[in-house]
């Protein structure tokens, strides 16, 4: 009996013991200094995730280092599997043997899986996460009325770069209205350069500028709702937001290439065209990410080559700070400490800062200071994320992905066609309506 | 030993039917010992998926199995646009491909026969096929850009135009002056008529600081002469715009433009360069109305390119970088079967005084048959389950327009699609396509042996 109390005790002491070292360690770290290792809790992690070694396998390895600094008895194996994630992930999950975790960038198939009961909440980090995050995050990874996932990475999309040169030449200014924007476009192309360069080769791109403009006009409690389905395509709303993209995509001079250029040009040529020097044309509707591909593909330098502005508010829009973002959402397949140690981390400013500095992240956590952004524009285009009332994601990711992520399929084929031929809105309404329909009802 | 060996004999004949059994089961073990490993990896990764597809052909979309849906995933199959124009590109490709790449290859294994330099042509032929096809299709891409700038096809399509009509100097400019017009033909005309001791004003915008010449200097409005028309060409923009069909300060004048100048029956009476101030006039003019303008030379595009990547050009571009892939292929085979042919044959054929081409086509092609229907035969499977060129060569946009089954399927069941249902029917059905033509060449194997 004597010995069952010590060996009773000693669990106790081990327990408070852990509890001050995994409490010390989120309280000290964050004011930098020395963070308090955590023995008691011991295991290994697997990790699907899409960053290989030229897309941020790098910066992501270096956050599970700074974790595995914490928790010295707890391993991390990531694996990079790349742009193929969802369907080997899907097959894994089919198969019985997912990953202990994994990174889903498709709101909708987290969805997919919630539904089906293969991930495990993590309420556990709820509060870790309601400590750091503003609410809308909290609800970017509610699915069904539980919290499945934490938004570790996000990517501003509502974003437009324009090349300044081009910008200058023409005497312009970043436009802050839709408005305005349209009136700038026309002293552009007037000044020589045309205005847009569109990739509409990647269907993406052209659904991203449909899902600004819908966000711009109707804010995001009706985004949301279209997102779900639950406004059709054929909506009035829905005409309204792609009369006013039609007048982007259908000022075919103003379009480098004009039409059929624009539906051969790609993200990267989309960008290469309108950073070039001389520019080629004046501007790209795109997420912060395209500063990275300026970078390694042209030669045009911040601020005084390339330069960012947000999205114009179109007027009467309801909230002109809502964002669009895309991102990289977590969630867990199984559950145990060492699990939950690892979400609990990356939720907390020190695992996001470690990658933040390194640019080519955004984040929703407020305790990660803009100061530790590695240039001006990368700044500039993360703030909004965080002032931002509103954050909404990428509709075509939250959608089945046979409607709203199959190459030249669904959304992204539909709004290819409209591409080619601005005029036809109402056919486009009721094709995207049909193809949402079906895509919906295989969903159940 | 041969002592030994002889011991060893009469058992052996005598031993016979005691272990005979052991003998030939032993065989037989010895034998499925030896077959385990690759009747093995054919169970596990042939026929098993091979069975599952089929099996799995008949169920919903999503989860290892799904819910039973009958045929329904076929009838999808032939009812989805998307997946009909994939079969009829199929039916395309089949049509073209095998018939074309048997038909190059005869001709160049032919020819190939008669000339000095036979291995490097056969090299250079053959070398396509030593690329992977993803590289080829990436590489053809680039080759068919519609901006000349960028794709080497339209790049020569430009050198050729270049020449036969050539580029304006002013390409995308466009009327800033409100009473300036675009004709039909190209040409920029006032509409208001000018008569002597006017002013014509030939604003025009759309023009990069880059498209404007050097000795360009500030654009002047010139004073009014009696008797002569004057004017201006110059660029009508200002940072932030300006005010159009107005000459203002930090707009450049246009040199070396034509201008022309017609009387009120159309007819060209006189024309004039534009100076560098982007001023001209007209002198010595009879009383009467006159409108200046400058002619379509002046704005003629240069050469746009062949959209060859757009949805009407795509299946046919594809077809040329296959069959430039596959034409060294055909030629080798072909060139072997040629290379073996008796050559009494021929000589006799030509004593008997038969001319090339009777030779050709009464005694080489029918000897060289059997070759030539395995590469027929080849092409049609490799055809039909074409793949990796789509893929890479066809831009997003029009994937549709040239997409195949393969390339269906793994839209369907994987990238995004995710419909596991309906990409096996498609990988059923391309089976299905498949097999006739595969034991066509089966049989001709056992045949030949």
């Amino acid at each position: 009996m004597k010995r069952h109390w010590v060996v009773a005790v000693a669990v106790v002491v081990v327990l408070a013991v852990a509890a001050a070292a995994a409490y010390g360690s989120t309280s000290t770290t964050s004011k930098g200094s020395k963070a308090q290792v955590n023995t008691a809790v011991s295991g290994s992690i697997s990790f699907d995730g899409i960053w290989t070694a030229s897309s941020g396998q790098k910066q992501f390895q270096d956050v599970i280092n700074a974790f595995e600094k914490l928790y010295p008895k707890v391993h991390v194996n990531y694996k990079p599997v790349g742009n193929n994630l969802p369907t080997v992930l899907a097959t894994a999950v089919a198969g019985g043997h997912p990953p202990d975790m994994a990174d889903i960038a498709q709101p909708g198939t987290i969805k997919q899986f919630a539904t089906e009961g293969k991930l495990k909440p993590i309420a556990y980090a709820s509060s870790t996460i309601g400590k750091y995050f503003a609410p809308a995050w909290k609800q970017l990874g509610t699915f069904n009325g539980k919290l499945y996932a934490l938004v570790f990475k996000a990517a501003n999309k509502s974003v437009v770069w324009y090349n300044v040169p081009a910008f200058k030449n023409a005497g312009v200014t970043p436009p802050k209205t839709f408005s305005k924007l349209l009136a700038d476009a026309k002293t552009i192309k007037a000044s020589g350069t045309p205005a847009y360069s569109i990739g509409g080769a990647d269907g993406w791109t052209l659904t991203d500028m449909f899902e600004n403009i819908y966000l711009r006009t109707f804010g995001a409690a009706k985004y949301d709702a279209l997102s779900a389905h639950k406004i059709k395509w054929t909506d009035s709303s829905v005409t309204t937001a792609l009369k006013a993209m039609a007048k982007i995509i259908g000022d075919t001079p103003n379009i480098y290439g004009g039409t059929s250029g624009a539906l051969q040009y790609g993200f990267n040529d989309s960008v290469t065209n309108a950073f070039s020097s001389p520019a080629k044309a004046a501007m790209v509707f795109e997420a912060d990410f395209v500063g990275g591909v300026i970078t390694s593909s042209t030669k045009a330098k911040p601020k005084t080559g390339f330069n960012t502005f947000t999205w114009p508010s179109i007027t009467p829009g309801p909230d002109a700070s809502a964002v669009e973002i895309a991102g990289d959402l977590f969630v867990t397949f199984r559950d145990n400490p060492a699990i939950e140690a690892f979400v609990k981390y990356l939720a907390t400013p020190q695992a996001a800062e470690v990658w933040a500095k390194q640019g080519g992240f955004g984040t929703g956590n407020h305790n990660v200071p803009a100061s530790i952004y590695p240039d001006a524009i990368t700044r500039a285009t993360e703030a909004p994320i965080l002032t931002a009332k509103s954050v909404v994601f990428d509709m075509s990711d939250n959608q089945p992905p046979s409607f709203g992520a199959t190459t030249g399929q669904g959304e992204w084929g539909l709004f290819q066609q409209f591409l080619k031929n601005p005029k036809n809105i109402k056919g486009l309404q009721s094709s995207l309506e049909k193809a949402a329909a079906a895509a919906y009802k295989k969903g159940k | 030993m041969s002592a030994g060996g002889i011991t060893a004999e009469p058992p052996v004949t005598a031993a016979p039917p005691p272990s005979a059994e052991p003998g030939r089961l032993g065989r037989y073990l010895t034998g499925a010992f030896f077959l385990a490993p690759a009747l093995l990896m054919l169970g596990v990764w042939m026929v098993y998926p091979a069975v599952y597809t089929i099996v799995r052909s008949f169920f919903g979309q999503q989860g290892f199995i799904g819910t039973w849906v009958g045929i329904d995933n076929y009838k999808h199959l032939f009812t989805t646009s998307t997946l009909t124009t994939a079969i009829k590109n199929n039916a395309i490709w089949v049509a073209v491909v095998p018939a074309l790449v048997t038909a190059i290859g005869l001709v160049f294994a032919v020819l190939t026969e008669r000339v000095s330099w036979a291995v490097a042509f056969k090299t250079a032929v053959f070398l396509p096929m030593a690329i992977s096809a993803f590289a080829t299709g990436v590489t053809w891409r680039l080759m068919y850009q519609q901006d000349p700038g960028q794709g080497a096809i339209n790049a020569l399509g430009k050198t050729i135009s270049g020449v036969i009509s050539p580029a304006g100097v002013l390409p995308s400019a466009s009327p800033s002056t409100p009473s300036l017009q675009t004709t039909p033909g190209g040409a920029m005309v006032l509409k208001t008529p000018t008569h002597p001791g006017g002013v014509a004003l030939l604003g025009l915008t759309a023009i990069s600081p880059e498209q404007v010449p050097k000795s360009a200097v500030q654009a002047v409005t010139p004073p009014t002469k009696p008797g002569e028309i004057v004017g201006t060409v110059w660029r009508d923009f200002k940072p932030g715009g300006g005010k159009p069909g107005v000459v203002e300060k930090g707009e450049l004048g246009l040199p070396g433009v034509t201008v022309v100048l017609r009387d009120s029956a159309g007819k060209v009476v006189q024309s004039a360069k534009s100076k560098a101030d982007g001023s001209f006039d007209f002198t010595k003019l009879q009383p009467g109305t006159y409108k200046a303008g400058i002619g379509a030379q002046t704005f003629a595009k240069p050469f746009g390119g062949y959209s060859w990547l757009g949805p009407s050009l795509i299946t046919p571009s594809l077809l040329i970088a296959y069959i430039w892939i596959w034409a060294g292929f055909a030629m080798v085979v072909i060139g072997a079967g040629l290379s073996a042919m008796p050559r009494d044959v021929l000589e006799a054929a030509r004593t008997d005084g038969g001319s090339e081409w009777q030779v050709f086509r009464r005694v080489t092609v029918p000897l060289l048959a059997p070759v030539l229907s395995v590469v027929f035969v080849t092409m049609i499977i490799n055809v039909l389950k074409v793949f990796d060129i789509v893929y890479a060569l066809a831009p997003e946009s029009t994937q549709q327009n040239a997409n195949v089954l393969a390339l269906a399927m793994y839209y369907t069941a994987f990238s995004g699609g995710g419909n596991f249902g309906v990409g096996s029917a498609i990988a059923v059905f391309l089976f299905l396509l498949v097999v006739p033509v595969l034991l066509l060449n089966i049989r001709r194997f056992k045949r030949e042996v």
